[in-house]
């Protein structure tokens, strides 16, 4: 069994990852950002000193032009993302939609895409899930065989990044009923291609999902991703990286918070002293060291397990993803309250750790779901 | 409990009135904080439903409907007062009139205002002409309230007040304040407290609002530069604020324990689940974990809904609400949170939106957010678990 502790590289990419992320993308970039309502809603510039430090590429193998680094790595910078709620199409394209072609796409697919994207010359967006819950295997948009290709229709509410992807990886069903595993196959899909049509949603916590519609868009052969009908185990190993990743995120977002409120409650008095002082307050900051460090041991685990091609992968990443999300939410709800009223002013950065906590809950499955996955994994 | 031939009368006489009198536009589920009625000078009506169905309740006095008459009320008694808001839920009438004057002050003025000071004040909030805020927080004291630094001084025949207050809830929106004073700088901290109202155009009076992480800016910091009031203003006796404060305390916490259990005319949480997630075989809901967690909380809260009706019941009939109040703030307000908190699970990824396309974008996480104030506003959950510990369990060092 791997240990759980960090080696000496990975060491170094989290101590490059916490310093860049801290100076260079900071709780204010994020806010002004939002408050200019940017069309992009991250900084391209940011987003290009990412690829120059090799974090767009941390995770695309080396013959791709990637620093193939591994998921460990992977997760300290998106731990460190969460720390600072850095904006970019990190998790989107570097490790989710970079996860389905190295693992789904051809030699020349590889070639064509992964180079670019650890360049951040191209951001590549997954357009999967089609209900408001997560439901990977619900696939109802139809790809339908058309001349030396397919024709896709369907309808994708929610896809991170899409209203600034070069490319999508939409998730369609060539044959079976619409909760198959089998039968969905991955296409990479221009989003510029006629019948394709992306509305922009701004969400809670300042990132970008977009609306995407697809209405007969016609495909070639060559942008099938992988095997026809085989798509879903390529669509679970990308999810499962970005799961991995969220968990991380949520563990920074949740160290974050923690330690912004433990600060809070050496400072601030009521009654003559200090509210660190309250027992009712020290208990409760106590119980959430613990709960944080529990979060960074599934969620180490769960990184780990990735990068060594542990058959229990699926459950590990399922075990972080519930535990770092329920920690999260824990955690921020418990920093607003021991803040007081000030806690609840958009003034104060710590609203923008609950609500980053409770959309990364959402997505890509939330407790509910990966509870239910834990179960299933455990055959009960 | 068979009702009365009284009571029984009275029910049809309601029924027949609110049919008759509440507009149908007033009969819809209140979509936002544009949909309250909360009055004042400055009020701006949605719509002349909004208006006529506040001027025909305020007519008769069912605005506060067991206020005495004489006060701008119904003059209803407690029972009469049940059968009015389950007709007004029955057709799903939305309150005709929101204000801290009804929730908060007018309890406090008819315990312990003089006859003036009732008669000037309460009629006006009962026709919803007066808007009012709530000066008590100020950034040095916030849970420790009494540490407030305020200061009243009395120049002849006025108080000179001077000081900040701070999270004012819709102090630019109000025309008076009831505000907590210091009028007694060498008296004991609970000692030299003082109920003061006065009017929020007197000159040396600013404000300056403050946004939320739900985006709105619904509360202010708010300025006394020099502001003279007149010492009639004054409310009970110089020095005895801090009792009418905690008293005002008990209805506010009781209010906003209260507040959205019913959520009024909306489907419950687990209809709502239903229509968004689905139900499969036998008529489960699809999620099996998320099922488990809407029961528990909807067993809550419906043990919740029990025990404010126990609780009033029993006042009424004489039995002292007192620290329960507390319980009510803490466990309602808890409750709420959660049920927020489940909604937007419901909701998946539909609730993170902010801004989108559709004129309700947002508002569910919009409502997510403003709920997290719930326990903390009207003095945070972990001050009324002490109360509790020390009034009602009468722990050692509490
Ligand atoms: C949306 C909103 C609206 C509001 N509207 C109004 C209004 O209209 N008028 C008004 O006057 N005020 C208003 N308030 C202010 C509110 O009453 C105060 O925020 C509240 O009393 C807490 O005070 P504080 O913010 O100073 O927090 P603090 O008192 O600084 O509390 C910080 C943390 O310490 C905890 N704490 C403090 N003392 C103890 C203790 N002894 N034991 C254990 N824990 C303790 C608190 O529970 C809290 O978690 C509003 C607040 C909000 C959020």
């Amino acid at each position: 069994m791997v240990a759980l502790v960090l080696n000496d590289e990975q060491r170094m990419v989290k101590d490059s990852a916490d310093g860049f992320f801290a100076s260079e993308g900071p709780v204010a970039q994020l806010r002004k950002l939002r408050d200019a309502k940017d069309a992009d809603g991250f900084d391209r510039g940011l987003w290009a000193k990412m690829a120059e430090m090799g974090f767009a590429g941390v995770a695309i193998p080396e013959q791709f032009g990637g620093a193939g680094l591994g998921m460990v790595a992977a997760g300290l910078i998106q731990e460190a993302i969460g720390r600072n709620l850095t904006l970019s199409p990190f998790l989107s394209s570097a490790i989710v939609a970079a996860t389905a072609i190295a693992k789904g796409g051809s030699d020349e697919q590889k070639a064509a895409l992964l180079p670019k994207m650890a360049s951040a010359a191209l951001i590549v967006a997954l357009a999967a899930d089609e209900s408001p819950r997560h439901a990977p295997q619900h696939v109802a948009t139809r790809a339908e065989p058309s001349g030396n290709g397919f024709r896709l229709t369907g309808a994708k509410p929610f896809v991170l990044d899409g209203h600034v992807a070069d490319r999508l990886i939409v998730a369609a069903r060539t044959s079976g009923a619409e909760d198959d595993v089998a039968g969905i196959t991955l296409f990479l899909v221009d989003p510029k291609a006629d019948g394709v049509s992306i509305s922009r949603r701004s969400m809670v916590d300042s990132r970008n999902a977009a609306a995407v519609t697809l209405e007969a868009v016609q495909v070639d052969g060559a942008d099938v991703l992988g095997t026809v009908g085989e798509g879903f185990a390529t669509l679970e190993a990308a999810l499962d990286a970005g799961r991995a990743c969220l968990a991380a995120e949520m563990l920074g977002v949740s160290a974050q918070s923690f330690e912004t409120t433990v600060d809070y409650l050496k400072q601030r008095e009521q009654f003559g002293q200090k509210i660190g002082s309250f027992q009712a307050l020290q208990h409760r900051a106590a119980h959430l060291f613990c709960e944080v460090e529990l979060a960074r041991s599934v969620t180490l685990k769960a990184l780990t397990a990735l990068d060594s091609g542990d058959a229990r992968a699926p459950f590990y990443v399922s075990l972080a993803k519930a535990k770092a999300g329920d920690v999260a939410k824990l955690a921020t709800n418990e920093a607003v309250q021991m803040h007081g009223g000030i806690g609840m002013t958009d003034e104060y950065d710590i609203g923008f750790f609950m609500k980053r906590a409770r959309a990364a809950g959402e997505t890509f499955g939330d407790g509910a779901f990966h509870g239910d996955r834990v179960a299933r994994l455990l055959a009960y | 409990m068979d009702e009365t031939a009284e009571l029984q009368a009275f029910r049809a006489e309601t029924r027949a009135w609110l049919d008759a009198n509440c507009p149908e536009e007033m009969r819809q589920p209140i979509e936002g904080d544009g949909d309250v009625c909360w009055g004042g000078r400055k009020v701006r009506f949605k719509n002349e439903a909004q208006k006529l169905w506040l001027d025909r309740m305020a007519q008769k006095g069912w605005t506060v409907p067991e206020w005495p008459k004489a006060y701008g009320g119904g003059g209803l008694s407690r029972d009469e007062n049940k059968i009015l808001q389950t007709e007004m839920r029955r057709i799903k009438a939305r309150p005709p009139l929101s204000s801290f004057g009804i929730w908060m002050l007018g309890p406090a003025l008819l315990k312990y205002g003089n006859e003036a000071q009732k008669l000037e004040h309460l009629p006006r909030i009962a026709r919803g002409e007066i808007r009012w805020c709530q000066g008590y927080s100020e950034p040095g004291a916030g849970s420790d309230l009494a540490s407030l630094r305020t200061s009243a001084i009395l120049d002849g025949d006025e108080f000179v007040v001077n000081g900040q207050k701070v999270w004012t809830s819709y102090a630019d929106r109000a025309d008076w304040i009831f505000c907590l004073v210091r009028t007694d700088p060498s008296a004991a901290k609970h000692l030299g407290i003082s109920f003061l109202l006065f009017d929020m155009e007197s000159p040396g009076v600013s404000t300056s609002p403050i946004k939320l992480i739900s985006g709105y800016s619904p509360f202010c910091q708010t300025f006394f530069d020099n502001v003279r009031v007149p010492k009639d203003n004054l409310v009970g006796q110089p020095g005895k604020g801090w009792d009418i404060a905690k008293y005002l305390l008990t209805h506010e916490r009781e209010m906003i324990g209260g507040m959205d259990m019913g959520s009024m005319g909306r489907d419950s949480m687990h209809q709502m689940a239903k229509k968004a997630i689905g139900t499969g075989k036998s008529g489960r809901l699809k999620d099996g974990l998320l099922r488990a967690d809407i029961v528990r909380h909807e067993i809550d809260a419906m043990a919740f809904g029990l025990t404010m009706e126990r609780v009033k019941d029993e006042a009424k009939a004489g039995q002292g609400v007192g620290a329960l109040s507390s319980m009510l703030k803490y466990y309602g307000t808890e409750l709420n949170k959660q049920r927020q908190e489940l909604l937007m699970s419901i909701g998946g990824s539909d609730s993170l939106t902010w801004e989108g396309e559709d004129r309700h974008d947002g508002d569910m996480a919009k409502t997510w957010l403003r709920s997290r104030a719930n326990s903390i506003e009207g003095g945070t959950s972990e001050v009324q678990l002490n109360i509790i510990a020390k009034r009602v369990l009468q722990l050692p060092g509490a």
